[in-house]
């Protein structure tokens, strides 16, 4: 079976604004996803992590690489090509703008059908299913000024899965969300792409997030800096103070930063 | 198509109030579009609207006239020999003078005296009543206006005011006829056979009065064919000495300010249009700037570029008709309200026309917004750019 997303040897440089030098924001990034898999993307301000889902999601193009979403490259696609490609195979979920604000939850949801011709019955049903298994059964009529920011996301949640893409891709949702929420809205994320065997990759910040999630891929100045796969490093992550076994150093921080790096962002 | 029918459909609905604020402001800009033209229309007609109506085919002028009538005058004998070229089957004498006609509880209404021969080109045809039919008499058929603002029927008896060596003389006439509207010089006519007209008229105008016959400003000239315009125009300045010719387009064309005056309120028609252009463009660009996040995340999440377009033109041409749609209704509405005297006329040709072009303006002056929604990058629902 083909990989949901496979990234090979990915490098994006963007011309310094100083003058003639280039930035390397993406440097040979390496990354390959099965369905079913929730990732986190993390690392310090400026390492490239919004660069790097800028490309795999097809709205950047990479200096050099390739990025295979269900065997398929997006670097060998037509700009028209690849519009069409991102609302069948990808579904988004941003850190703000996330929803059109002159529509309702469900309007939101069931816009990703009319854009892609399965605005029928069954579709508005399982728009209806989503919302409703995210607990917004209340609130499907309102618009996203009446929503809480935690209930935004949910609505976006369910938008970027009501198309059964391949791939879910989330720029810090959680941003803007205090700490209840936000374990809220990433555990109902992680359970749905899991159940409904997506492959998904969400950026953050907040360290306390990739609890949930089955990888987390660090970046360092545009590099794969480390990958932690096994739930006891995760966990340790999330809580170092808990877990001797690996150390700050191993993340990159000094070990006298250990309590503040439990709250303070990556 | 349908995607960015319903886009552009909801977004107006839900932000109702905003929209329907800015259809206001288009309502009007359309509502001063209106009135310019109706005011052109109105001061056009009232300049040439008894000319346009005369049933002739050529108006003779003095030579030096230069085309004006008022600086016109036409001798009986000049008149006669007008009569005698072939292919003239009537010519009617016409003089114009301004006089007013005193009113109980309104200030004087001023008029245009104009003196025609009964049953020549230039006297009118009446709705109501009977023509003039004798030249020296005290009777008069007065416009439909002059009648209606000044409360006169048929039998009933009209003063007439006009000054005579500096001292303001009143004449009695009887109304035997009433006509459609009339106006030159844009005042309402009255008039009155020759010889009465030349009693009336302000002497001061009669230069001297030791004339043995009586001038008239033009002669009206209908041609037993039409068709051989030309040819008569040809022989009239042959035949007849020391005068000009023109048809009654050019007549009215020639009056003093006529097409400075429409000049005029077709540049301010033109400002109003561009000021309605600019407002609207500008309204929607500020839309699209402020809309630039939710843009991007719309074509991120893959909708196509069609798409937006044809929802931001929708939005413009709904916005755009809807505002319209209020501001003609409103010209209509005062329209009927407007007293007679007022210059102002609405015409279906020059509405539709206004109306047309702001219709059509409108969404030009989204263009500019519609080419900057397209640029939006899809990138920026990243918070990156380019
Ligand atoms: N348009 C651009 N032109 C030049 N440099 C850019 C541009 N966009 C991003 N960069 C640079 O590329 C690097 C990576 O930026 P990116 O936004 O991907 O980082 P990030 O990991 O998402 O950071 P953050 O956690 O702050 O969101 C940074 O050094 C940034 O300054
Ligand atoms: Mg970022």
């Amino acid at each position: 079976m083909t990989l949901a997303l496979e990234a090979v040897q990915v490098t994006k440089e963007y011309p310094s604004p100083s003058g003639d030098g280039i930035i390397t924001a993406v440097d040979r990034m390496e990354m390959a996803l099965e369905r079913g898999e929730f990732v986190a993307l993390v690392g310090p301000s400026g390492s490239g992590k919004t660069t790097m889902l800028a490309m795999l999601a097809g709205l950047l193009a990479p200096n050099s690489g390739a990025i295979r979403i269900a065997g398929q490259d997006l670097t060998q696609m037509r700009e028209r090509e690849r519009t069409a490609f991102r609302r069948r195979e990808i579904g988004f979920t941003f850190q703000d703008n996330n929803l059109v604000p002159y529509l309702t939850a469900l309007e939101n949801v069931e816009y990703m059908l009319r854009l892609n011709g399965e605005y029928d019955r069954p579709g508005r049903e399982r728009a209806r299913e989503l919302l409703v298994r995210l607990g917004l059964e209340e609130r499907l009529k309102s618009l996203p000024r009446q929503l809480s920011g935690g209930q935004q996301q949910r609505v976006a949640i369910a938008r970027s899965l009501i198309n059964q893409p391949t791939l879910v891709l989330a720029d810090e949702p959680t941003a803007s969300l205090d700490t209840e929420r936000a374990f809220q809205v990433v555990e109902t994320m992680a359970q749905l792409v899991h159940a409904e065997n997506r492959a998904a990759i969400m950026v953050t910040h907040d360290l306390r997030m990739v609890e949930y999630c089955d990888r987390v891929i660090q970046m360092v100045d545009g590099r794969l800096e480390r990958v932690l796969s096994t739930r006891e490093d995760i966990t340790c992550l999330v809580n170092p103070a808990l877990c001797e076994r690996i150390p700050l150093a191993v993340l990159g921080y000094e070990e006298d930063e250990a309590l503040q790096v439990q709250y303070v962002e990556l | 198509m349908s995607n960015g029918f319903h886009l552009a459909w909801l977004e107006v609905w839900r932000n109702r109030a905003r929209f329907l604020l800015f259809s206001l402001v288009i309502a009007l800009i359309t509502l001063l579009i209106l009135f310019v033209a109706a005011l052109g229309e109105g001061l056009g007609l009232g300049n040439r609207e008894y000319l346009q109506k005369l049933d002739a085919d050529l108006i003779v002028f003095q030579d030096t006239a230069q085309l004006q009538i008022s600086a016109s005058q036409i001798s009986p004998a000049q008149l006669r020999a007008i009569r005698r070229v072939r292919g003239v089957d009537a010519a009617g004498a016409i003089a114009f003078a301004g006089a007013s006609i005193p009113r109980a509880s309104a200030k004087p209404m001023d008029i245009s005296l104009i003196g025609v021969e009964p049953g020549l080109p230039g006297a009118p045809p009446v709705l109501s009543g009977k023509t003039l039919y004798r030249s020296a008499s005290d009777e008069v058929v007065l416009d439909a206006v002059v009648a209606q603002m000044a409360g006169l029927a048929v039998g009933d008896r009209v003063t007439i005011r006009s000054i005579q060596d500096d001292r303001e003389t009143l004449y009695d006439l009887t109304v035997i006829g009433i006509t459609d509207s009339r106006k030159y010089s844009i005042r309402s006519a009255v008039f009155v056979p020759m010889d009465t007209w030349d009693r009336i008229r302000s002497q001061a105008m009669a230069g001297g009065s030791n004339m043995t016959e009586l001038p008239h400003n033009i002669a009206a000239v209908r041609l037993a064919d039409p068709t051989q315009a030309d040819e008569v125009r040809q022989a009239l300045l042959e035949q007849v000495d020391r005068v000009a010719i023109a048809d009654r387009q050019a007549t009215w064309e020639n009056a003093p300010g006529y097409s400075e005056q429409q000049s005029t309120l077709n540049t301010q028609r033109g400002f109003a249009l561009l000021i309605g252009v600019l407002v609207i463009g500008g309204f929607f660009q500020i839309q699209t700037l402020q809309k630039v996040g939710q843009i991007g995340m719309l074509k991120a999440v893959g909708t196509p570029n069609r798409t937006i377009a044809v929802a931001s033109l929708l939005q413009i041409v709904l916005v755009t008709a809807i505002g319209v749609l209020i501001g003609g209704a409103a010209a209509l509405g005062l329209a009927q309200v407007f007293p007679g005297n007022v210059p102002i006329v609405f015409t279906w040709e020059s509405g539709l026309a206004a109306v047309g072009s702001i219709m059509l303006m409108g969404p030009l002056g989204g263009l500019v917004s519609i080419r900057y929604a397209l640029r939006v990058e899809p990138l920026t629902a990243l918070g990156l750019s380019a």
